[in-house]
């Protein structure tokens, strides 16, 4: 989370004037459960990347990457919507021990 | 200076709208508002003014509208009454709490229930927490000119707050007074250009409006909605002194009437002070020595010139046109805070007078005058013209 600011340093009225400030917010915190992605079996058929809610996966020279976890809120769209099923949710407690 | 004309309050703040011209006004018809609306709505159909006059269903609906519009960078009015304020108090703190300076006309009403339709105070003291700055006018010509004075206010870079100029239903708002309408070029010029600093539709640089603050940022936001309304009493003097050139009648946040040798002073607000100024004039004649401080500003509230303004008094009464039920009335309270301070307090007696639109006559002034001066003071909220 950004350093947070004094009233005199903030725009008026609750306005945010310079986005994107949900960069700022890495609501990967709140993840309860988390996509394991198995890359050998992926298509990069891509419909994980459109529907994701948090635009948490990265794609690079037209391949699916490993979800960004800073960002990631554990939804399960990308699970439930894989047509290869090659995602599934595991606890994320699991992972940080 | 142009000729007086005999105009309602209603139809002098609509001819305020005219001459401001608004980008956008939205509106719901509620008695006794209605006649400033359908006034002001004349002169859109007539192509009078350039306003964009929204129609809706509701008076939560006008403000949402209006408050949309001003994050459209427009010059926004709407007004109301009563029931009409209730249905938009959620709006009310969006309105200031985003900053918006929306000028809202009201015509006081009483609240239901039971229903009635005539003057008091009971709708704008019950949202006198919600961040809009509220003045409050004696007559027609008041409303006319507070109305003009309330939009430079509003929009000034460092208050950027919406406000209330308040007149009394009925008494003022129907009843027909001669009225003095200025230029239309000296109040055009007076009142400017306007360019909100933030505009949803610049798509340049594009904002995001009314997201969400948890414990993290809303004290903050707060915090600066405490300090704009603070700046009022720096801005103000400069802007009513602009206005004043053109009406010769500058606005002040007190009107102080005999009250530099008063020995009994009289505290009140809107239609009342004009009959009280009456009755000071009638005891004044008889060597009896009475006041008046009319209050014209009531958020923020001019502690320190109230307290000024009652030095040397022996016995202050205040009246309210709206009771404030398990505690003090809201005018009496902020009064009495105000001599805190005071090396010499004054008595001070509240009464409540006026509730629902019950007439207050000459003989009631006086009869408070009269007890005053006489030192009868009873320590607990009185009542006027009220049946026991």
């Amino acid at each position: 989370m950004a350093e947070k600011k004094g009233w005199k340093d903030i725009p008026i009225g609750g306005i945010i004037d310079k986005p994107p400030t949900s960069v700022n917010n890495k609501t990967g915190a709140w993840r309860a459960f988390r996509p394991v992605w198995d890359e050998e079996k992926c298509i990069n058929c891509m419909m994980c990347v459109a529907l994701c809610p948090d635009m948490a996966i990265p794609v690079k020279d037209g391949k699916r990457k490993e979800t960004d976890f800073d960002y990631c809120k554990g939804c399960g769209i990308c699970k439930a919507i894989c047509p290869v099923k090659c995602i599934k949710m595991e606890e994320e407690s699991k992972f940080r021990k | 200076m142009n000729k007086a004309k005999p105009l309602t309050g209603a139809g002098a703040v609509a001819q305020a709208m005219r001459q401001i011209n608004p980008d956008v006004v939205a509106a719901y018809p509620i008695t006794p508002q209605t006649p400033i609306v359908e006034g002001f709505a004349k002169f859109v159909a007539d192509g009078i003014v350039k306003t964009e006059m929204i129609r809706v269903e509701s008076e939560h609906s006008a403000l949402s509208a209006v408050v949309g519009s001003a994050f459209a960078g427009a010059r926004t009015m709407t007004a109301t009454s009563s029931a009409g304020l209730a249905l938009m108090y959620e709006i009310l703190g969006v309105a200031s709490g985003l900053r918006a300076p929306i000028v809202m006309p009201i015509a006081n009403r009483a609240l239901s229930s039971p229903l009635n339709i005539h003057c008091d105070h009971s709708d704008t003291m019950g949202c006198r927490d919600m961040g809009w700055l509220q003045i409050y006018a004696e007559d027609a010509q008041e409303s006319y000119e507070n109305t003009l004075l309330a939009m430079r206010l509003a929009e000034h870079p460092d208050i950027l707050t919406p406000i209330m100029p308040c007149m009394d239903g009925f008494i003022t708002s129907h009843g027909v007074e001669n009225v003095i309408i200025h230029s239309d070029e000296a109040v055009r010029d007076f009142i400017g250009e306007y360019k909100f600093p933030y505009n949803l539709l610049d798509v340049e640089h594009p904002i995001t409006v009314g997201a969400i603050e948890l414990t993290d940022y809303l004290f903050e936001t707060k915090r600066q909605q405490v300090e704009s309304i603070s700046k009022v009493p720096d801005v103000l003097p400069k802007i009513a002194c602009e206005l004043a050139r053109i009406t010769e009648n500058e606005f002040d946040v007190v009107e102080e009437y005999h009250t530099d040798d008063a020995d009994a002073i009289i505290v009140v607000m809107s239609s009342a002070a004009g009959t009280t100024k009456t009755v000071v004039d009638k005891m004044r004649k008889e060597g009896k020595k009475v006041g008046l401080l009319k209050l014209r500003m009531f958020r923020p509230f001019p502690y320190e010139r109230i307290a000024k303004g009652l030095v040397g008094a022996k016995a202050v009464a205040v009246l309210d046109r709206a009771a404030s039920y398990g505690a003090d009335a809201p005018i009496f309270t902020d009064v009495k805070c105000s001599l805190y301070a005071s090396s010499e307090k004054p008595k001070i007696q509240s009464y409540v007078f006026g509730i629902g639109g019950r007439e207050l006559y000459d003989d009631h002034i006086e009869k408070v005058f009269d007890d005053l001066l006489a030192g009868k003071v009873t320590g607990k909220e009185e009542y006027i013209n009220l049946r026991e």
